[in-house]
């Protein structure tokens, strides 16, 4: 009974992103990427873009953020060079868990 | 926020640019990181789909059109672990070879030569072991999914046992091993080939799907040709299916060891998996019995003369046998009538009339119940890479 659901108006402009988009974003995953936020600014963003971007997009990064503690940001580099085969050497793999854990990581309290 | 550039270009559309961060699409549940960049896209062949991630591509079915039995092709979610995906075209003269120490002879089957094989038809829910990662508390890193990364398809082919019989199974054999075409960026990185227990692979309702909901499949589910795995969760329904090996032996690579795993013991429904189960953890196989409101989302306005509440229910094949919901947050349920069921595997849909309701916030739970009388958790079971997130859904909806 849709007649009976009345929508806000912030479900309206919803619905209409939802159908409109499509047109808007017609090109494709590119464009997207494209309009994905830049990572945040600090030291070692240029070697996570380097070394990250080669595999995957940066917003796996954004995805996963902020919760994970500093353990669990140096785990996944680990398993990115160990497990993936990532060519990162220690000094830029410590810098890129710097940087996730400075910009990524969970908000200290 | 987000929304202003997810909006940039949309001229028609700016005059709402002042109302605040309404994303309908996206559950106010997930990270904040998630919602800051998911997008809807309508990548090749597809419509309005959430972006999670670009490369691989990892897009999920917004929960509005998870309202039906079977689920509209162009809105099927798409999910990849390695980001170098074939062109269509590179499928032209496409085969699958199938070989192994516990096959007879090596064999290679064309298009052509799958379609001359006895077909059959299996609706069936291919359904993301992450599917509602991204709404578990507390957030464990992977992709943050929310409610979409399911879909239900009728897909049609031939049965995989009738495939691997054109190679002949040894009775030795203990595994059949996948792979796709897509791969990883650099080439250390373990191949995302993944094994079936041989009873499953043998099993009545395994096929190698040629064609999804009567249409070819779309590349990014797997053109031309993909495994289907039914009852069991999306990671083994390889995709861009190009090898199948007969194995006497486990087939031992992070996929199969390491990722997609649960802890022993934690969640009984699931089927076992001889050759790769181990003491201390053992490989995601079923699907959890799970359920979902499609309608009203959480933030829509209802009358309060009532409506009509709807929504999904599923599980691993044994079939639902009740779905109740609660118009209190969880203190009271009632049953929902449960429409025809499409076959085991599929989407079972349910509505509820509410009748009246009193003015003010009503949240809506729902809950499933199968023939095997798996229920729902009212907590979440916690475990390490955060699957079968099957805690009963909500919707919290305003009475005016």
């Amino acid at each position: 009974m849709p007649g009976h659901i009345r929508f806000p108006v912030l479900w309206r402009a919803g619905l209409a992103m939802f159908f409109g988009l499509g047109l808007g974003l017609g090109l494709g995953l590119g464009l997207a990427r494209a309009q994905t936020p830049p990572l945040a600014e600090g030291p070692g963003r240029d070697t996570v873009e380097a070394a990250c971007a080669v595999c995957h997009s940066l917003s796996y990064i954004q995805m996963n953020a902020k919760f994970l503690g500093p353990d669990v940001w140096k785990a996944e580099v680990a398993k990115m060079r160990g497990v993936f085969g990532a060519p990162i050497d220690d000094t830029a793999a410590a810098e890129i868990v710097a940087y996730l854990v400075a910009r990524y990581g969970v908000a200290k309290p | 926020m987000r929304r202003r550039d997810v909006m940039a270009g949309l001229g028609v559309l700016a005059t709402q640019k002042a109302v605040a961060a309404p994303m309908p699409w996206l559950s106010p549940d997930l990270p904040d990181g998630t919602r800051a960049i998911a997008r809807m896209v309508r990548p090749p062949g597809k419509q309005g789909l959430i972006q999670l991630t670009d490369r691989p591509p990892n897009l999920e079915t917004p929960i509005q059109a998870l309202n039906a039995a079977i689920t509209p092709t162009e809105q099927f979610f798409v999910r990849y672990h390695h980001a170098n995906i074939p062109e269509e075209k590179t499928f032209d003269n496409w085969s699958l070879e199938i070989g192994g120490d516990a096959a007879e002879r090596p064999a290679r089957l064309t298009m052509r030569q799958l379609e001359d094989l006895p077909q059959t038809d299996v609706t069936a829910i291919c359904l993301c072991a992450g599917n509602r990662r991204g709404l578990v508390q507390p957030h464990v890193p992977g992709v943050q999914w929310g409610h979409g990364a399911m879909g239900c398809a009728t897909w049609h082919g031939p049965r995989l046992r009738d495939v691997l019989a054109k190679a002949g199974v040894k009775p030795d054999a203990v595994e059949i091993w996948f792979e796709g075409a897509d791969t990883a960026t650099l080439p250390n990185t373990p191949a995302f080939h993944k094994s079936l227990p041989l009873a499953k692979a043998i099993a009545n309702e395994t096929i190698v799907a040629t064609t999804m909901n009567g249409g070819p499949l779309p590349l990014l589910n797997g053109y031309p040709v993909r495994l289907v795995v039914p009852g069991w969760t999306g990671t083994y329904w390889m995709k861009h299916l190009t090898r199948i090996t007969i194995s006497r032996v486990p087939l031992e690579n992070f996929w199969m060891k390491t990722a997609y795993r649960v802890p022993a013991g934690l969640f009984p429904f699931g089927s076992p998996f001889p050759s790769q189960d181990r003491a201390a953890n053992v490989p995601v196989t079923d699907i959890a019995v799970n359920s979902l409101i499609s309608w009203p989302i959480d933030g829509d306005e209802v009358e309060r003369s009532g409506f009509k509440a709807r929504g999904l229910a599923w599980d691993n094949g044994r079939g639902i046998r009740r779905v109740d919901v609660s118009l209190d947050d969880g203190k009271n349920w009632q049953s929902a009538l449960l429409d025809r069921e499409l076959g085991p595997y599929a989407f079972r849909t349910w509505s509820l009339d509410t009748g009246p309701l009193p003015r003010g916030t009503v949240s809506l739970r729902v809950r499933a119940i199968n023939n095997g009388r798996d229920a729902q958790p009212d907590t979440y079971v916690t475990n390490p890479s955060g699957y079968h997130n099957n805690t009963p859904h909500r919707a919290t909806v305003k009475v005016v």
